[in-house]
C-alpha cells in the first residue's frame, strides 16, 4: 500500500478514480493454500481465468499464464473448475 | 406568475416544475402525495423534461436518486414520516457520495403510535446524515427555500444532498398567497448544474461506493464536515443573492422583535407564525418578548444562535420532538450547548409541544412567554399542551 494521505489530501468530493482494487493487496488473506499451474498439461480453456473472482489469473496474448500472488486469495475456484484429465492443471498446494 | 394561491405541497411542486430536475424518484406518503402527485402530472403534462421513476419504496426511491446523481443528473424527490425513516439507510450514502440530491420533507410523527399529522421527529432523527435541513414557516418559505436548496446543494463549495420541510398539513395542505417567480427567471436562477463527477464519463472513470475500512473511512467523513462548514457560507450568499434580487432575503434564522427583547422563544416551522400573533400582543401590553425562528438546522449555526441570544434574560427553546433521552428534544440539547460557556448566557428552558400534530395555540405560547418571567422557578424541561 501506498503512503495513507490525510483527509486534505482526498480529491475534489472524496472521488476515487477507477481500478482502486489493485493497490488493494488481498493476496495475504490466503491461508495456507496457493494455486499452482501446470503449463505441461494446461490445455488452455481459461475456464479458471473466467472463474476467478479477484482477476488474479493473468493472461497474456489469450494465454494463461500463471497467478497474481498479490491477489489471489486462494479461494481454490480455479483449481476446483479446472477440467484437464485425469490430472488437473491447476492444483492447491501448501504455501 | 406573480401573486397566487398555493399550499405548501402545490407551492413545491411548482417550484419542482421550474427547477425542472433531470431525475425524479419517489413514492407517495400522506402528507407528502401531493407534491410528487402533482409534479407527475407535469411530467404527463410534458412540461418538464423531468425522467420520473416510480418506484414500490423509499428505500428505493432514495437508491434511485442516488443512482441518477452519480451521473451527474439533477435530482429530487418528496416523502415524509415513515417514508423518510425508510430512506434512513441511503441518506448518509448520499451525502457520502456528496450528491446535492435535493428533497421536499413534509413533517409528520414517526409512528408509533400510527398518525399523519405534523411533529418533527422524522426529520430530527435525520439530522446526522450529513444533509443540509432547512425548516419553512409557510409556503411562501417551503417554495422559496427549495429554489435557494439547489443553489446551495449544488454549489462546489458544498455538494452535500439538502431536504427543505414544511410541516405536515399544517403547511403543507395550508392555502396561502405567495409571490412566484415567472418561470424563466426561476429557470435563470437555478441554472445548468455542474455536477463534480459522472460515473458515465468513461475518459475519467470513477470509483462509488467502494469498500473503506480501519484506514479511510474515518477520512473519508472529514469531507463531509468541511462541507457542511462551508456550506454556512454558501447559505448566507444564496439567502442575501435571493433577497437581492427577488425581494426576500433568508439568514440561518429570523429575529422576530429579538434585539430589543428580554425574553424569547426559539422555534422551527410553522409554529412561527402563531408565535408572531403571540409575541405581537404581548408586546402590546408592554412585555418585551421575541423570538429566534430557526431556519437552518443543519448545519447547526451556533455561535450565531448564541450572539443572537446573548443579551436576553431567558430563553424557550420549542421542540415538536424529543430525544427520549430524558433530557428534552434534539433543539433544546443544540441551544443550551450552542450558549454553554457563554458569558452572560440566559437561562434556557425547553418546551416539547405538538407532538402528533397536537394544536399549539396563541394562548398556550404566551403561557410559555409568562412562564420565562418567573424563570427561575421553572424546570428546565417541560411538556406543553399533554394532559397530565
Amino acid at each position: 500500500m501506498s503512503k495513507l494521505m490525510n483527509w486534505k489530501e482526498l480529491p475534489p468530493c472524496d472521488q476515487l478514480g477507477a481500478r482502486t482494487a489493485e493497490e488493494f493487496e488481498t493476496g495475504d488473506w490466503r491461508i495456507g493454500e496457493k494455486p499452482v499451474w501446470h503449463p505441461e498439461i494446461c490445455i488452455q480453456c481459461l475456464i479458471c481465468w473466467i472463474s476467478c473472482p479477484d482477476s488474479a489469473v493473468t493472461v497474456k496474448d489469450s494465454k494463461m499464464t500463471g497467478f497474481d500472488y498479490k491477489h489471489c486469495k486462494g479461494c481454490g475456484i480455479c483449481a476446483k473448475e479446472c477440467p484437464v484429465k485425469p490430472n488437473k492443471a491447476i492444483t492447491m498446494e501448501r504455501e | 406568475m406573480g401573486i397566487v394561491a398555493k399550499t405548501g405541497n402545490e407551492a413545491m411542486a411548482e417550484a419542482m416544475r421550474q427547477i425542472n430536475p433531470d431525475v425524479v424518484a419517489a413514492y407517495p406518503i400522506t402528507p407528502a402525495t401531493e407534491i410528487v402527485m402533482i409534479f407527475a402530472q407535469f411530467v404527463a403534462d410534458g412540461l418538464v423534461d423531468t425522467e420520473y421513476i416510480p418506484v414500490e419504496s423509499e428505500h428505493s426511491a432514495m437508491s434511485a436518486c442516488v443512482g441518477a446523481a452519480t451521473t451527474g443528473a439533477r435530482v429530487m424527490t418528496g416523502t415524509s414520516s415513515q417514508g423518510l425513516a425508510l430512506m434512513y439507510e441511503i441518506l448518509p450514502i448520499a451525502s457520502a457520495l456528496r450528491l446535492p440530491i435535493i428533497m421536499c420533507d413534509v413533517n409528520r410523527a414517526i409512528s408509533g403510535p400510527i398518525n399523519i399529522h405534523c411533529d418533527h421527529s422524522d426529520t430530527m432523527a435525520a439530522r446526522d446524515f450529513g444533509w443540509i435541513q432547512i425548516f419553512s414557516e409557510n409556503p411562501q418559505e417551503a417554495y422559496d427555500n427549495l429554489l435557494q436548496a439547489v443553489k446551495i446543494a449544488e454549489d462546489p463549495r458544498v455538494m452535500l444532498p439538502t431536504m427543505v420541510t414544511t410541516d405536515g398539513f399544517i403547511i403543507s395542505h395550508g392555502m396561502e398567497r405567495i409571490e412566484m417567480l415567472e418561470d424563466a427567471k426561476a429557470k435563470e436562477y437555478v441554472g445548468e448544474k455542474k455536477a463534480a463527477y459522472s460515473v458515465l464519463d468513461i475518459e475519467k472513470p470513477t470509483t462509488v461506493g467502494a469498500l473503506d475500512l480501519t484506514d479511510y473511512y474515518f477520512e473519508h467523513k472529514m469531507p463531509i464536515l468541511d462541507a457542511m462548514k462551508k456550506a454556512k457560507d454558501v447559505i448566507l450568499e444564496v439567502g442575501r443573492d435571493f433577497g437581492k434580487k427577488f425581494g426576500r432575503e433568508y439568514g440561518f434564522f429570523e429575529k422576530y422583535k429579538l434585539d430589543d427583547a428580554e425574553i424569547a422563544i426559539v422555534a422551527l416551522g410553522s409554529t412561527c407564525g402563531t408565535a408572531k400573533v403571540a409575541i405581537d400582543q404581548l408586546r402590546e401590553q408592554g412585555i418585551k418578548a421575541g423570538m429566534l425562528k430557526l431556519r437552518v438546522f443543519r448545519p447547526f449555526p451556533a455561535e450565531e444562535i448564541a450572539a443572537a441570544l446573548g443579551k436576553l434574560k431567558a430563553v424557550a427553546v420549542m421542540d415538536r420532538s424529543d430525544s427520549f433521552n430524558t433530557q428534552g428534544g434534539p433543539v433544546f440539547a443544540e441551544i443550551r450547548s450552542a450558549l454553554y460557556g457563554a458569558s452572560n448566557a440566559p437561562k434556557v428552558i425547553n418546551y416539547v409541544y405538538g407532538l402528533g400534530g397536537r394544536d399549539i395555540n396563541v394562548p398556550q405560547l404566551k403561557s410559555v412567554f409568562a412562564d420565562l418571567a418567573k424563570v427561575d422557578k421553572m424546570p428546565p424541561i417541560n411538556y406543553l399542551g399533554v394532559r397530565e
